[in-house]
């Protein structure tokens, strides 16, 4: 399609039960009640002349240009400010109202510039239009009187510009900020002509301000006022093409708009169902990377690791590694072979790479990097509510009335769907945060916590046990949910269990340091939503569960999981809008690449691959035997190098050199390897240990399907070509057929296709199915046809039916073996920040970097002050397994005893100092509780000197075939 | 495989599975370890030396040997 603005309605929809008809202009048009008139006149294809109106924003009635005459009522009212009602007959143009907007226009253009022609919003302006609407020809009052066009840009924000010459005051940033971001960052500063919109304190620019650059002032402002710095420098767009974001598990869609195969600009479209057109600095901004200089685009091999590496055709690469993985499965067998599949790349990417293993190295050692984040929801959700994912979609937290958020941290890390829950909080939701740390959300404007339960790391089981007690004991459970949809023998087991008399606040307090009493409220309030709580619409109050890697990344993550399962069924919080369990994912697919059959044990769609039944659709499908046991996980990969019985490892779009943990045995583990092939858009820290380098492509030069941490799966759309030659899947399948396995797919599509060809959750999922719907929440298939939305609806995923029994588990506390001493007495817990993403290869590569240049590890007034420490010192972080250096910054977000710090920056090098401490059940490693040492130091260590320089040496690349001088 | 390690592995199991009393936590761990360890390492934890192996986990090691399909590597 054409480039085309999204439409916009003027003021919010509206849902009601009741509707009301009127007549706008001779059309008769039928809207819920409450709805506008500028609205109502939109959606029968009018289009009130406005300025300060937007569909997702509240009505606010200033710019008086919406003025409207009604047939009976007095004056011109403003239509976003006046309801529609029944029997109303409205009149959008009239010679009065013609005249009043004529003369308001005049207004305010005898304060802007008339540089229309070499403005970057020229042809893409409100202001513009509504002139143009309004039959502006002069303007009387001339344009020397006092004005603003003076006034000088802020350009402090790398990606959008400030330029208040422009602004006419409409306070749509400010409200955009306010309503949709919830920041409330900018406001309008002073009255009268002297009105500007002004980012936080005097001296304040948008950088130093509590911005967040998310970019919905930018997208909500009319004018040039607020622009993209590549709108002003390359110009409009030409078309757009809806796409999804590559960056969190949130999966926004964006209307990637774009001139030629250039991105001029990713705009959050208004459609998507994850984000309704919102968007965080990542998504929004930080797509840089995609063309940066750092890119490798040619292949590349080398005999060995020492050696520099060298550039080579496709098929020679192709060849080499197809020899070399031949030889290895030849000599050690095919369990010696192994891959990792990508939570960054498509599910038909994904798909296709665990195929590669199972079918064409012949092992099941597939492997994903959900192994070291959200495996253990995986083992929880399936073993207790019968399938391995979140129960809601994003949209039900609006009905939510109290919110527990556990382990995550959803303002830096699912930053849009925050802005979601944020709306729901200030409109009166109750939060409960468990955390550690003092995450932004337990206070931030308009936004208080009614408890925070700053829990030692490493004691969730403990803590929810506990709340578990408060709820039995007190007679808080819902036992008629319980008795209706759970195993009542189960409950009662672990109701018995948590009601001992060990399982109570008081007594846990001494291992949770967490304040028995603080503890009962919290529980108290997630069951009964507190002392007096009375809904005119719910008898009882809706809980719903929000957690992240701070419940899976510990040694009990598995229980942890469960714990919260526990929690949930015996509130009765399953199965309905506003309730359930809700594991905010880490990255963009690792939904989708964990349902895509990318662990070791479990084919697509969370069948084991000792099921004769379901292992024989796939070798009916691929036409050969698979192998009927698990294959080993990454850290087993890694113990099984070192013992030389594994050998050669696949990876695609993953860094586990900086992401897992124990660094050095991470190292010595791919070291020992004989062939180490990296499909990766950089030569990222893991290909310093690798023989063969497979430039991949980025989300923007490939089709295919992500999903995200609702079980929505999206369109992913190819804007440009890819800058290697192909998309990722492509890259897999001529390695396979280097291999001889003759695949033929021609687009991804058709790997969608057999994917629900063999996976009974997404049987009724396409390509074409994806472009119709927009989107779709698995299970799709002939008992869901439109997907599921919410999931354990009258029963439970589980036992032969899918309407099962929910099943309690008991979930005993067993402390970490890692302990705190006199050596290491403090505990290191690790976590993300906005502006970066995950190890940092995309953003920074962006000027994200501005925000977060460097890791720093916080740590408490009293911790510092013990060590003579303050903030900026370098400080050297030691653990049992390793050291590492970085600067710190003492804070009293972190309780005493307790250090935190980022991963975002391969200098940092965190996971020099994480354990190999796992998941009980899962091995994900035990990221978040690590005792360590803080003492003062003079910059960084011989690790991370020594690391620099391999680096560096291991980065060289010889070009091809250089003509000799 | 480093027989401590996956020593380690197994008692972690057995030790989240015990509050299930101890037959229900011998069967479940013994199960654990048939559905998610891959085979070289069934193998060598049975062939390695148990007596770092907490009761459960013996028992549910021992176990395991009587099961068909597991033969040491």
């Amino acid at each position: 399609m054409g480039y085309e603005r999204q439409s916009d309605f003027g003021t919010p929809e509206v849902h009601a039960e009741t509707s009301v008809s009127l007549t706008i202009d001779g059309r008769e048009v039928t809207v819920p009640a409450g709805t506008s008139v500028m609205r109502a006149a939109a959606e029968c294809g009018g289009s009130i002349p406005k300025l300060c109106a937007s569909d997702n924003i509240a009505a606010f009635g200033s710019c008086r240009l919406c003025l409207i005459e009604v047939e009976g009522m007095r004056g011109t009212p403003a239509s976003c400010t006046t309801p529609a009602a029944q029997g109303m007959v409205v009149h959008t143009q009239t010679p009065l109202l013609q005249k009043l907007r004529k003369g308001v226009m005049e207004l305010y253009i005898s304060d802007h510039p008339l540089d229309c022609l070499t403005c970057s919003a020229n042809n893409d302006c409100e202001l513009q239009d509504q002139a143009a609407a309004v039959g502006l020809r002069d303007v009387r009052y001339g344009y020397a009187g006092d004005n603003h066009l003076g006034l000088a840009t802020d350009s402090s924000n790398p990606y959008f510009d400030f330029d208040p010459s422009k602004c006419i005051a409409c306070s749509r940033c400010v409200r955009a900020c306010d309503e949709v971001q919830g920041t409330f960052a900018l406001t309008i500063d002073g009255r009268g002509f002297a009105t500007k919109v002004s980012a936080g304190q005097a001296g304040d620019d948008f950088l130093s301000s509590e911005c967040v650059s998310c970019g919905a002032c930018v997208q909500a402002c009319p004018t040039a006022t607020l622009q993209e710095k590549s709108v002003k420098e390359i110009g409009k767009p030409e078309r757009s093409v809806i796409t999804t974001c590559a960056y969190c598990g949130v999966g926004c869609t964006f209307r990637a708009e774009m001139r030629g195969e250039q991105l001029v600009r990713m705009v959050p479209w208004k459609d998507g169902k994850a984000n309704h057109g919102h968007s965080c600095v990542k998504g929004r901004f930080a797509w840089g990377y995609a063309n940066h200089q750092d890119r490798i685009t040619s292949p590349m091999i080398r005999e060995q690791i020492d050696q520099p590496w060298r550039e080579v055709s496709w098929d020679a690469a192709l060849q080499f590694t197809a020899d070399r993985l031949g030889a290895i499965k030849a000599r050690y067998g095919a369990r010696a072979l192994g891959g990792i599949t990508s939570s960054r790349c498509t599910n038909e990417e994904t798909f296709l790479v665990q195929k590669l293993v199972r079918a064409g190295f012949g092992s099941n050692n597939v492997d994903t990097c959900a192994r070291v984040c959200h495996s253990p929801t995986g083992y929880g959700l399936k073993t207790t509510f019968g399938t391995s994912a979140g129960t809601q979609d994003f949209d039900s937290v609006a009905h939510s009335d109290v919110i527990l958020v556990i382990g995550a941290n959803p303002t830096d890390a699912h930053p849009v769907f925050a802005s979601q829950m944020k709306r729901r909080l200030r409109t009166g939701a109750k939060l409960i945060v468990i955390d550690p740390r003092r995450i932004d959300l337990v206070r931030m404007p308009h936004i208080a916590a009614a408890h925070h339960l700053p829990l030692q790391p490493g004691t969730n089981v403990a803590v929810l046990t506990a709340m578990a007690h408060v709820i039995v004991t007190e007679g808080l459970a819902d036992e008629a949910f319980i008795r209706e949809r759970c195993d009542w023998d189960e409950y009662q087991d672990w109701a018995r269990f948590v009601s001992d008399e060990r399982h109570s606040p008081e007594v846990l307090e001494a291992v949770t340091r967490v304040a028995a009493s603080e503890l009962r409220a919290a529980a108290r309030l997630f069951a009964t939503g507190g002392p007096g709580w009375a809904s005119a619409q719910r008898s009882k109050p809706n809980g719903a569960i929000y957690y992240g890697l701070g419940v899976t990344e510990h040694s009990q993550g598995s229980s942890t999981v469960m714990a919260i399962a526990n929690l949930a069924m015996a509130t009765g919080n399953v199965g309905r809008p506003g309730v359930g369990v809700n594991p905010l994912r880490g990255q963009n697919n690792v939904q989708g690449a964990c349902d895509m059959g990318s662990f070791p044990h479990e084919l697509s769609g969370y069948r084991h691959v000792s099921d004769d039944t379901a292992r024989g659709l796939f070798e009916a499908d691929w036409g050969m035997a698979l192998d009927p046991e698990p294959g080993l996980r990454i850290p087993n990969m890694l113990d099984a190098a070192l013992d030389g019985s594994f050998r050669a490892l696949y990876i695609q779009g993953e860094d586990i050199l900086q992401s897992d943990p124990n660094t050095h045995h991470v190292a010595a583990g791919l070291k020992a390897m004989d062939c180490v092939i990296v499909h990766d858009l950089f030569l990222n820290e893991t290909a310093d240990y690798a023989h063969v380098f497979l430039p991949g492509s980025t989300f923007l030069e490939k089709t295919g399907t992500f999903t995200n941490a609702e079980r929505r799966i999206q369109m992913v759309r190819k804007v440009m070509e890819p800058a290697n030659g192909f998309e990722d899947w492509e890259v897999t399948q001529a390695l396979a057929n280097a291999m001889g396995l003759e695949w033929t797919y021609t687009h991804a599509s058709e790997i969608m296709d057999e994917v629900a060809r063999l996976t009974p959750s997404f049987a009724g999922v396409s390509h074409a199915r994806l472009d119709q719907a927009g989107s779709l929440q698995w299970p799709v298939n002939a008992a869901h046809p439109d997907g599921s939305p919410i999931m354990h609806v009258g029963g439970f995923a589980r036992g032969p039916d899918g309407k099962g029994k929910g099943k309690f588990v008991v979930t005993d506390y067993v402390p970490t073996d890692e302990k705190t001493g006199p050596r290491f007495p403090l505990l290191l817990t690790t976590g993300r920040i906005l502006s970066q993403y995950n190890v940092g290869a995309q953003t920074r590569r962006t000027e994200n970097t501005v925000w977060h240049p460097e890791d720093l590890l916080e740590m408490h007034p009293a911790d510092a002050e013990n060590r003579g420490l303050k903030s900026g010192d370098w400080t050297r972080l030691a653990s049992r397994t390793g050291e590492t250096t970085l600067r710190l910054m003492v804070t009293d977000r972190v309780a005493p005893g307790v250090v935190y710090t980022t991963f975002h920056h391969p200098a940092t090098q965190a996971n020099v100092v994480t354990t190999e401490y796992s998941d009980w059940a899962t091995n994900c490693p035990e990221y978040k509780v690590t005792a360590v040492q803080v003492m003062a130091s003079n910059g960084p260590t011989d690790w991370q000197e020594d690391y620099t320089a391999w680096s560096a040496k291991s980065r060289r690349i010889v070009a091809a075939a250089e003509p000799a001088e | 495989m480093d027989v401590a390690r996956l020593t380690y592995m197994a008692n972690q199991i057995a030790r989240n599975l015990a509050a299930g009393g101890e037959d229900a936590a011998i069967a479940a761990t013994a199960q654990h370890i048939v559905k998610y360890w891959e085979p070289r390492m069934k193998a060598a934890i049975l062939a390695g030396d148990r007596s770092a192996l907490e009761p459960i986990a013996r028992a549910a090691v021992e176990r395991l040997e009587r099961v068909a399909g597991i033969e040491p590597a």
